[in-house]
C-alpha cells in the first residue's frame, strides 16, 4: 500500500491499540478532530474514548499523568501538538519519566511514547518547529527516535510503544505528506539504536536524520554527477541510543564524514558524533569532520527559515570541502 | 462578601484537649492502638534518622516532627491495592502501606537499593515538588480505564500548591472524574516561605472550588478527622464519584530538613503555640479517656518502638550496599553498547 508518513503513522498506532490493549492516546485535538495533521485520525470512532482522549490544553500534565499510567501498568502514547511546546513538559519529561526505572532501582517503568510534530519549511509559527532532540540527548534514561520515511516511521513507532523506555517521537512536519512509499499493511516493527545506510558510498559520509536524509541524499547525488565521487548516506533514526559502530564503520571506510542536522550547531547531535569519530576514528580521517546545521540563535520566524535549515547548497558545499585533497 | 477561613473550621472531632467535638469514626480498638503506635513509630524513626544524619550515617532528611496525625491518617484508610504517591515528607505514610522500616533507613543512607517492594504500591519519594500529584492522577485515570476499583493518593506540601502541577493535578482530576485524593499538608512552611506568601487564598482546601473537585479543611494534628475524612474521600473515589482535595492543618515542629535552620526565619513562641497541639498527645487524652492507654503502657509502646527501630537500623546498615556499577542497571530496561562500555570504564577505575 502506498502511504504518506501521517497514514503509516496512523497505521502504526491503530494496529498497536489493537494488538496490545494496555495502549493508550492521549493528547490536544486527538479524538474526534484527529490530530492537527490527522495523524490519530478515526481511532477515536474505532478504539473509544477510553483508549483515545482528547485532554485539557496542559502539557506537563499530559506528560505527568502519563507517567503515572505507565507506572499503573498502561502504555501511553501521548501526543504534544508541536515539539516547541515540549518545553512545557521538560520537568515531567526529564525529572519524571526519564528517571522513573532509575528512581526506583528498577521496580517501574515508563513505558511511555511522546509524539511531536517538528521541524522547518512548512511555515509555522515560532515555536512549531524547534529541534529538541539535542536536549533530549543529555537526558539520560529517554530514547529519542525521528523517522525520516512512512516505512520507518511505522516500524519505528511500533517499536517505541513496546519499548519498556520513554522515547520521545519526533516527527518531521516537512516528511508528513510530501511522498508516498510502499508500507506494508501488516504490523512490523524496526529496531531503534539501529542506523539504516540509505545510500552506499566509498569517499565521504553525510550522517543524518529527519528531513535532512532526503537534503544529504539530493546533495550525495549531484556531487557524484559533479564529481564521480560516491556518498554514503547514513539515516540514524534514532539519536539516542546512537549507532555507533555503523557509523565508525561508514567512517573507517570513507574517510570523511559530514554531519548534517537541522538543531543549533552548539553542543548537539553534531558535536556528539564528532567526538565519537574522534575517538574511534581518527587514524581513518583524511579530512576534519563537518558540521552543515542550524544556526545557534532560536528558530526563526517563517521569513527567515529558509537561511537556517540546512538545504542542499550547504550540504554540497561541506561535502566539496571534505573531499578536496 | 469574602469568606475567611481559620483553623476553628478546619473538621476536627477531637480538640486539642482529646474531648470529643465530632463523630468518632467506627474503629477497633486494636485499629485504634495500632494508629497510636504508627504514630510513635513516625516521630522516632524521625528522630533517629535526623541523629544518624548529624553522626554522618544517614543523608539529608526531612523531619516530620509535629505532623504524625497527618501521616498516619492519610494512609490509614488505605488497601494493600491502593496507591501512595507523595513528596520526602511523608515517609511514616508509606510505613502504614507496608513498606519494611528497615528499606526505608536503608533509602536515608543514599541507596536507592532494594526499592520499596512493588505490591506496596508506593512510588518512590518525590523530590521535585508538586510533580507526583499528576502521577497520582495518571495512576487513578489508568485505574479507571482498565476498570479496576482502587484509590490513588497523592501528597504534598503547601509549598507544592503553587506549582502549576499541583494546579494541572486537579483541573485533571475533575475532568477525568479520577478516583484520587490529593492532599495537602500544609505545616505552614515552604522552607523559609510562610503559607500566607503561598496563595491569597483564605485556604487552600477553597481552591479546590474553582476546579470542581470537592475539598475538606481537615485539622490534621487530630489523627481521627484526618482518618475520618481520608477514608470518606477514599470511599467516595471508590465508588465512582471522583476527586477530593483535602487540606491537612498541620505544623512542622522541626527544621525543614537537616540542611535548614528555621531561627532565622520563624518566630520561636509560633513553636509553642503548636507544641500545645501536639497530636501524639491529643490522641493519647482520648485512649486514656476510653482507658486503652495510660502512662505506663504509653512508656512501655515507645521503648518497644524504639527497639523496633534500633533493630531496623541495624538491619538496614548490615545490608551490602550496591555495587557502583548498579548504577548502569536502572538507566533503561536494557543497557546498549555505549552504558556497556562506560560500565567497563567503572570496573577498570575499580580494579586499580
Amino acid at each position: 500500500m502506498q502511504s504518506t508518513m501521517v497514514e503509516a503513522l496512523n497505521q502504526a498506532l491503530a494496529l498497536e491499540l489493537e494488538r496490545d490493549e494496555r495502549v493508550v492516546l492521549l493528547g490536544q485535538d486527538i479524538g474526534p478532530n484527529g490530530g492537527v495533521f490527522r495523524v490519530t485520525d478515526q481511532l477515536q470512532k474505532r478504539f473509544g474514548e477510553r483508549r483515545v482522549f482528547d485532554t485539557p490544553l496542559s502539557e506537563s500534565a499530559i506528560i505527568g499523568s502519563s507517567v503515572g499510567m505507565a507506572a499503573y501498568g498502561l502504555r501511553p502514547v501521548a501526543e504534544i501538538q508541536f515539539a516547541g511546546f515540549l518545553f512545557l513538559s521538560m520537568s515531567q519529561l526529564v525529572t519524571q519519566a526519564a528517571r522513573m526505572r532509575f528512581r526506583s532501582a528498577g521496580a517501574f517503568g515508563c513505558p511511555l511514547v511522546v509524539r511531536s510534530p517538528f521541524g522547518g519549511g512548512v511555515r509555522t509559527p515560532e515555536l512549531h518547529p524547534d529541534s529538541l532532540e539535542g536536549v533530549f540527548l543529555q537526558t539520560p534514561g529517554i530514547k529519542v527516535v525521528l523517522p525520516s520515511s512512512p516505512y520507518d516511521a511505522k516500524g519505528l513507532l511500533a517499536s517505541a510503544i513496546d519499548d519498556p523506555d520513554p522515547v520521545i517521537f519526533l516527527e518531521h512536519m516537512k516528511l508528513y505528506r510530501s511522498f508516498r512509499q510502499e508500507v506494508p499493511e501488516e504490523r512490523y516493527t524496526l529496531p531503534l539504536g539501529q542506523a539504516n545506510v540509505v545510500r552506499e558510498g566509498s569517499d565521504a559520509s553525510v550522517i543524518a536524520y529527519g528531513a535532512m536524509v532526503t537534503v544529504a541524499l539530493e546533495a550525495a547525488k549531484q556531487i557524484e554527477e559533479r564529481s564521480g565521487k560516491s556518498v554514503e548516506v547514513i539515516d540514524l533514526r534514532t539519536i539516542w541510543p546512537l549507532d555507533e559502530a555503523t557509523i565508525t564503520a561508514s567512517v573507517e571506510k570513507t574517510g570523511r564524514a559530514v554531519i548534517v542536522h537541522e538543531a543549533p550547531r552548539a553542543g548537539g547531535i553534531g558535536a556528539e558524533l564528532t567526538a565519537i569519530i574522534n575517538e574511534r576514528c581518527l587514524y581513518s580521517l583524511l579530512k576534519p569532520v563537518e558540521r552543515v546545521t542550524g544556526y545557534d540563535v532560536p528558530y526563526p520566524v517563517p521569513g527567515h527559515e529558509d537561511f537556517y535549515v540546512p538545504n542542499v547548497a550547504r550540504v554540497t558545499d561541506a561535502l566539496e570541502r571534505a573531499l578536496a585533497d | 462578601m469574602v469568606t475567611t477561613y481559620s483553623q476553628e473550621t478546619a473538621f476536627q472531632i477531637l480538640d486539642p484537649e482529646g474531648k470529643i467535638v465530632g463523630p468518632v469514626p467506627d474503629l477497633s480498638n486494636e485499629r485504634l492502638l495500632a494508629m497510636f503506635r504508627w504514630m510513635w513509630l513516625a516521630r522516632k524513626l524521625s528522630d533517629k534518622i535526623i541523629a544518624l544524619q548529624r553522626q554522618g550515617r544517614a543523608t539529608t532528611f526531612g523531619s516530620l516532627v509535629g505532623q504524625e496525625a497527618s501521616a498516619i491518617g492519610l494512609a490509614a484508610p488505605l488497601r494493600p491495592e491502593d496507591w501512595l504517591v507523595t513528596s520526602y515528607r511523608e515517609i511514616a505514610s508509606h510505613l502504614v502501606k507496608g513498606v519494611p522500616l528497615a528499606t526505608k533507613i536503608f533509602s536515608f543512607r543514599g541507596c536507592t537499593h532494594p526499592s520499596y517492594p512493588v505490591e506496596t504500591h508506593c512510588l518512590p519519594i518525590q523530590i521535585v515538588i508538586g510533580t507526583q500529584l499528576l502521577h497520582a492522577v495518571g495512576i487513578a485515570m489508568a485505574a479507571k480505564i482498565k476498570g479496576d476499583p482502587i484509590v490513588a493518593v497523592g501528597a504534598c506540601g503547601d509549598g507544592a500548591t503553587s506549582e502549576g502541577d499541583f494546579n494541572e493535578a486537579l483541573n485533571w482530576a475533575g475532568v477525568y472524574k479520577a478516583p484520587v485524593v490529593l492532599v495537602v499538608q500544609n505545616n505552614g512552611w515552604a522552607i523559609s516561605v510562610p503559607r500566607h506568601k503561598q496563595t491569597a487564598a483564605p485556604t487552600i482546601a477553597a481552591r479546590g472550588a474553582g476546579f470542581g473537585v470537592p475539598s475538606r479543611l481537615v485539622d490534621g494534628n487530630d489523627v481521627l478527622a484526618v482518618y475520618s475524612a481520608m477514608s470518606e474521600s477514599v470511599d467516595r473515589a471508590r465508588a465512582g464519584d471522583g476527586p477530593t482535595l483535602i487540606e491537612l492543618l498541620t505544623y512542622r515542629i522541626g527544621a525543614h530538613t537537616t540542611a535548614d535552620d528555621p531561627t532565622r526565619y520563624r518566630d520561636p513562641a509560633e513553636i509553642e503555640v503548636w507544641k500545645a497541639k501536639d497530636p501524639i498527645a491529643r490522641f493519647k487524652r482520648y485512649l486514656v479517656g476510653r482507658k486503652l492507654m495510660d502512662d505506663k503502657k504509653e512508656s512501655a509502646l515507645v521503648e518497644e518502638v524504639e527497639a523496633e527501630i534500633n533493630a531496623a537500623v541495624d538491619e538496614a546498615e548490615a545490608m551490602p550496599l550496591p555495587s557502583p556499577e548498579e548504577m548502569f542497571n536502572w538507566a533503561y530496561a536494557k543497557p546498549f553498547p555505549r552504558l556497556e562500555e562506560e560500565r567497563a570504564m567503572l570496573q577498570h577505575y575499580l580494579a586499580k
